[in-house]
């Protein structure tokens, strides 16, 4: 049993509190945790960079997020909390037992997969890639952030009144 | 162009896997929006792992980071999207059930 | 010269938002100019007009991998076209100044983003501008901020993020069994296709199939068309969907996966089965844009059937039928935007005889309609006949008889929306209703043109195509 094992199953058993939870803000929590064990993971495996923007970003911002959307959200009593949890227990139980049973079976699985070979000596860095090689990718996420904003303003302001 | 997967990294594989399968169940299973919300990042993420476990195999780790990048700011600006059109049907119809959405034939 | 096609709507962008708020009526003009020139510009470039040597400096400081071939061509002057038509139908359904700024700019951001799909070389990079794509449709299906606008907003996104999930899963694949994501590397790859490989491309085509309302997977179109603000469906019929979903498709099948083997047959499979479901579908509707949403599905399935045919023909074939079913698409839609305006209704049933209180708008729909039926000699016909030849030559005669049927089908469906809506008995409360405003009726008209034009020039411009190959 490895770190990386025990990292790795620390993370889905975080995936799976996150589905299985009935209050949404352990949900919240528990995603959290999940994008912090797969930044461990991204780092041991070598991705640095992108190890750093999952944490700040997926367990820091999108947290933020989805906190602010419950609070303006949330108007449920307690008791009807509670007799939610029974009533979708019959749709979430079989989850744990399935994700069990296939990560057992597929631990057997052993089928030769065709792979490419490594580039010798690495592709290099991220940054020289990033910024030399994957300009039009930079520019895409330039205005995908635009649109972005332009939803926030659509999207979050209150009307009013209703129109087209 | 043959090497086969050691076996160290068939464990990761699987949770990719298990990942996946949490996510698309969460998103299947629930009656709320928003829990709807976390199934579809559960999922985003496994892929975001795929993408960084298929790097290092291939030894293209800087292509598969840059990629990872800018898969991560996509993710968050649909999620902000996907909040704003919850947000907006809860202050349309006071309830975040699944339920209310089903009033389109489709 | 290609990021020339990139870079003015970003440009006109950034202007846009750094003048000062009374300027914003400036939007509208500056959009509609932008998508103008764009269709001109990618009209223009096959035959080598303009000379674009002063833009290589930038080329080459901002050093994008873009390129456009005639393919490209053919989607970025089809999405100058809707963008113009959607502009036209927004002056007049979006009421508020500062709505139609939000609108204007968010189209340019969509605009950049087809652009962006019609040049990449690269299967990631089609991804994110597949993505930017998809995020601006959503926010523009909720723009108008109902129930209903957001629900089928809802399902849109979800759907979609499956379907990058699929996306992305093919990518990693492709990252590991070719090397490479570029298309050269995956093309490479196919020629020596490892099993990997195969689940890669598979992964990839349900994510697109999906992106482009493929049955089974066409459940949000119909709320998204519908429910969406009426100059947004104009866009989105237009353009986003075929663009996310079919010209991707077009542009990996045959040339990156090769045009023998599975993929192809997946093709021609899925595409039929979209097309029959599309058809019987819209036989049923009582919603006049639903009933043009599932045309419309109908209509891509055809898209996609073609490309089982024989290449180039059915490449071209596919381009074509493209092409028409934009414009006569865009065109329905605007006269739908017109008549929801008016009457403040979409329901088929309510509607009758409003071809002699709209003559505009019911001729236009009168020859938007047989075009996408497919009768001579409105251009859809003959994009039709170049599909059933494709098919012919590459030995699917049962694939082209059923192509031949569905078109009967589209036509019963179109026949019975012009008797329902714009022929027989006028009801008593449409008695007072007048033809719509410039908005609706100006785009109409165009569209209806081209669509003419197209049709009664079409072997000249055949021969152009071929000349110039795909």
């Amino acid at each position: 049993m490895t770190l990386m094992t025990i990292v790795l199953i620390i993370m889905v058993l975080a995936a799976l509190w996150s589905s299985l939870t009935t209050l949404l803000l352990r949900a919240t929590i528990a995603l959290a945790l999940t994008s912090a064990m797969l930044s461990v993971i991204m780092y041991s495996l070598g991705a640095t960079l992108a190890a750093v923007l999952e944490l700040s970003v997926c367990a820091g911002l999108i947290s933020v997020v989805f906190v602010s959307v419950i609070s303006l959200t949330q108007r449920k009593p307690l008791k009807e909390v509670l007799k939610h949890r029974v009533n979708r227990r019959s749709r979430f139980w079989p989850l744990p037992v399935v994700v069990l049973a296939v990560g057992v079976a597929l631990s057997f699985v052993h089928t030769p997969v065709q792979l490419v070979l490594p580039i010798p000596g690495g592709d290099g860095d991220v940054r020289t890639v990033l910024w030399s090689m994957r300009q039009v990718d930079l520019f895409g996420q330039i205005l995908i952030l635009l649109a972005g904003a332009f939803g926030v303003l659509v999207l979050f302001k209150r009307e009013e009144k209703d129109d087209k | 162009m043959i090497s086969e997967i050691p076996h160290s990294f068939l464990l990761y594989f699987v949770f990719f896997i298990l990942l996946m399968i949490d996510g698309l169940w969460c998103m299947l299973a629930t009656y709320n929006l928003l829990r709807m919300l976390i199934g579809l990042e559960v999922l985003m993420k496994s892929v975001t792992f795929f993408l960084i476990v298929a790097g290092f195999l291939s030894g293209r780790m800087a292509l598969a980071q840059a990629m990872v990048i800018t898969v991560i700011v996509i993710e968050v600006v649909v999620v902000v999207v996907a909040a704003g059109l919850i947000l907006g049907f809860f202050r349309k119809t006071d309830t975040l059930s699944v339920r209310a959405t089903r009033n389109l034939k489709g | 010269m290609s990021s020339v096609l990139l870079l003015l709507p970003f440009a006109t962008l950034i202007v846009l938002n750094l003048l000062p708020r009374g300027s914003h009526g400036w939007a509208w003009i500056a959009s509609l100019t932008v998508f103008g020139l764009q269709t001109v510009i990618a009209a223009l470039h096959p035959f080598g007009v303009i000379d674009w040597s002063f833009m290589d400096p930038v080329q080459k400081a901002l050093g994008f991998n873009v390129a456009i071939d005639n393919l490209g061509v053919m989607l970025l002057v089809t999405a100058g076209l809707a963008g113009m038509a959607a502009l036209c139908v927004a002056s007049a359904s979006l009421k508020q100044e500062r709505r139609r700024f939000i609108f204007a700019n968010l189209l340019l951001i969509a605009l950049i983003g087809v652009d962006g799909i019609a040049m990449v070389r690269d299967l990631f990079s089609l991804y994110i501008f597949i993505e930017v794509t998809s995020v601006c449709a959503f926010i523009l299906v909720a723009f108008r901020d109902g129930q209903a606008s957001l629900e089928g907003a809802w399902k849109y996104l979800i759907l979609s993020a499956i379907a990058s999930v699929f996306l992305l899963t093919s990518i990693g694949c492709f990252l590991l069994s070719a090397g490479g994501i570029s298309f050269d590397e995956v093309a490479a790859g196919f020629a020596a296709p490892t099993p990997l490989m195969w689940v890669a491309g598979a992964l990839f085509l349900c994510g697109l199939f999906v992106k482009g309302a493929m049955v089974p997977f066409h459940g949000w179109l119909a709320d998204a068309y519908a429910e969406a603000p009426p100059a947004v469906s104009v866009f989105l019929a237009g353009i986003v969907t075929k663009a996310s979903g079919i010209f991707a498709l077009m542009r990996l099948g045959p040339a990156i996966m090769g045009t023998a083997g599975p993929a192809r047959e997946i093709l021609l499979v899925v595409g039929t089965v979209t097309a029959v479901a599309g058809a019987f579908l819209a036989l049923t509707q009582n919603d006049m844009k639903r009933m043009l949403a599932y045309s419309s599905v109908s209509q891509m399935g055809y898209i996609i059937l073609a490309l089982g045919g024989n290449a180039p023909l059915a490449l071209i074939a596919a381009g074509v039928h493209f092409f028409n079913h934009t414009v006569s698409k865009a065109q329905l839609f605007a006269n739908a935007a017109a008549i929801e305006d008016t009457l403040g209704t979409r329901d088929m049933d309510r509607m009758g005889g409003i071809s002699s209180r709209m003559p505009l708008t019911g001729a236009t729909s009168v020859i938007g309609t047989l075009s996408i039926a497919g009768l001579p000699p409105l251009a859809g016909f003959w994009s039709k006949l170049l599909i059933v030849i494709a098919l012919w030559q590459a030995g699917q005669v049962v694939f082209a008889v059923i192509a031949i049927l569905t078109s009967v089908v589209t036509l019963a469906y179109f026949l019975s929306l012009q008797r329902r809506v714009f022929f027989g008995k006028t009801p008593v409360e449409w008695e007072a209703v007048k033809e719509a405003g410039a908005g609706y009726t100006v785009p109409a008209v165009a569209l209806a043109a081209i669509t003419v034009a197209v049709g009664l020039g079409f072997p000249f411009l055949l021969r152009v195509i071929l000349g110039g190959g795909v």
